[in-house]
């Protein structure tokens, strides 16, 4: 085949070769890449996400700080065994207000990307205290110097801030609002609650650590305890084409 | 580039490349064939591929492949076969009076050990691998229930939870902060405090054990029984067993008449299937203590 054998032209011409080679990757790049962004199916249009409450926000930093996503994945895959110990199998709408998502491919620990309401606050400050208080067989480090960090939000409106740059749908009045909402959710006695739930649709109000004040602990439950739920999986039907 | 005449390919040799490098020089080999054929053959079998499978986008979709196979197709199918294998059973379970499964012995089997597995996938992390349970979490082997062992109280409390906030038939009570509210003051606590621990014949100071009987008839026995023998309409834990949910100590019992317990179970019935919630009750029963 001569057409085949004229090869090396390309492969003694550096320049002849970046540039042919530069061609091949674009064009891989745009058939991969492009379609994501005018597909309809990329993302499908689910009820009930929302962007995170400043708590639900304070504690994702929290979690990303610590470096849960090491150990813990956030995405139950299309499969069976995951689907039948996690849950439904995670959307792509439901990470659609996390930046960056937290999806991973590491699971150390399970997946956490349905954990909410599957147990109690309580279960959780024991665990983050000392896993191994409730599961003996766990490697998971100890992390109870949350409930000695108290936390304020002052940074929370700039954190939106630098979401709603990159997209997530934060309005001024939740910025305004956002160091007031972020003490009423770990304060259920605190005027507010439903201004809060307004803004932020079926908010977990609740003092999560169980003790005065806004911990580091408040936060991260509050995280974990909506991971998933924002989805009402009854009302939902999956488009199958996928 | 090589100078042919200094070149130190000798007759017989394959071309070389025409570089040289400080007289080194590189033969020009064809690669080898069976490696040629691998990359061919992946070629042709990227092409059917994507005519059997997803792979082009195109303008409102990818092209889907003439075996139709999609993912999330694929999950339906697998768990909808699972499904159909268990449909009669579980479809018997369902219908089975909860008393009357242990009667038949296959149904049984069954239930046994659907509800090991759906304990062990979301119950252990709270109530133990075993159901021995943990502190603040009650050990499910011994027949002291909180709010009841019969089937039907553990299906009940299986399916609504405990003091969770996702669903209002949960079980609900709540246990006033005797000290925190300031209802007690500290002495008062340490006097009822004694007086409970007397309950199991463990009282420290046995003087203040007489005061703490009234503080104990006053505040207590509207949920505890004026003998301190709980109350199950309210899970209001039995006192006089010495079996204690978060600990018998002094230390223990006066955090929780001062600060009170709050103890939550989550709702499972929007989680499980009927079937599953009655197997893992069935489960639950016959660890022991079930009535």
């Amino acid at each position: 085949m001569a057409f085949l054998d004229k090869h090396k032209v390309i492969e003694t011409n550096a320049t002849l070769l970046m540039v042919l080679a530069f061609l091949v990757v674009t064009i891989g790049g745009l058939v991969e890449i492009v379609p994501l962004f005018y597909l309809k199916n990329t993302i499908e249009k689910v009820e009930g996400v929302r962007p995170y409450s400043p708590l639900e926000l304070a504690g994702r930093d929290i979690y990303v700080r610590e470096g849960c996503y090491v150990c813990h994945s956030q995405m139950i895959r299309p499969m069976r065994d995951e689907v039948e110990r996690y849950g439904h199998y995670s959307l792509a709408a439901e990470s659609m207000y996390d930046h960056p998502f937290q999806w991973g491919s590491k699971r150390t620990g399970p997946d956490l990307a349905r954990v909410g309401g599957r147990y109690s606050d309580a279960w959780h400050v024991d665990h983050l205290t000392n896993p191994q208080s409730v599961v003996p067989e766990s490697v998971m480090p100890k992390y109870g110097f949350l409930l000695n960090r108290m936390i304020e939000g002052e940074y929370i409106a700039d954190t939106m801030r630098t979401n709603r740059f990159v997209g997530v749908p934060y309005t001024d009045e939740m910025l305004k609002t956002a160091r007031a909402d972020f003490a009423v959710q770990a304060n259920p006695d605190a005027d507010g609650v439903e201004a809060l739930q307004k803004r932020y649709p079926k908010a977990q109000v609740r003092n999560f650590d169980a003790r005065p004040g806004v911990s580091e602990m408040d936060a991260l439950i509050a995280y974990l305890q909506v991971l998933g739920t924002m989805v009402d999986f009854s009302t939902f039907t999956p488009d199958a084409s996928r | 580039m090589s100078d042919p005449k200094n070149s130190n390919r000798k007759p017989g040799d394959v071309e070389t490349t025409g570089h040289s490098w400080d007289g080194i020089e590189e033969f020009n080999n064809p690669m080898p064939r069976w490696w040629v054929m691998v990359f061919y053959v992946c070629i042709i079998w990227a092409a059917i591929y994507s005519v059997f499978y997803p792979a082009w986008p195109l303008i409102n979709g990818a092209t889907p492949g003439v075996l139709g196979w999609s993912t999330r197709g694929d999950v339906k199918a697998e768990m909808q076969s699972w499904t159909d294998q268990n449909k009669a059973i579980q479809a018997k379970l369902v219908a089975t009076d909860l008393g009357q499964i242990q009667n038949d012995p296959a149904l049984a089997q069954y239930a046994t050990n659907a509800g090991g597995a759906v304990f062990r996938t979301w119950c252990a992390q709270c109530h133990g691998s075993g159901a021995q349970g943990n502190k603040g979490f009650p050990n499910l082997l011994d027949d002291d229930w909180l709010w009841g062992g019969t089937l039907k109280d553990i299906a009940f409390t299986v399916t609504h939870g405990v003091r969770n906030t996702d669903d209002e038939a949960a079980r609900f009570s709540q246990m006033p902060a005797f000290g925190r509210d300031g209802i007690l003051t500290a002495p008062q606590i340490a006097q009822v405090v004694q007086y409970v621990m007397s309950l199991t014949n463990a009282a420290t100071d046995p003087k203040a054990v007489a005061a703490g009987k009234t503080i104990f008839a006053d505040n207590c026995a509207a949920c505890h029984g004026a003998e301190g023998k709980g109350d199950r309409a309210m899970g209001a834990p039995n006192l006089t067993d010495a079996i204690w949910l978060y600990g018998g100590d002094r230390k223990t019992l006066t955090e929780t008449v001062a600060n009170a317990r709050f103890g939550v179970m989550p709702t499972w019935g929007k989680r499980l299937s009927e079937a599953d919630i009655r197997a893992v009750t069935y489960y639950v029963h016959s660890l022991g203590g079930g009535e």
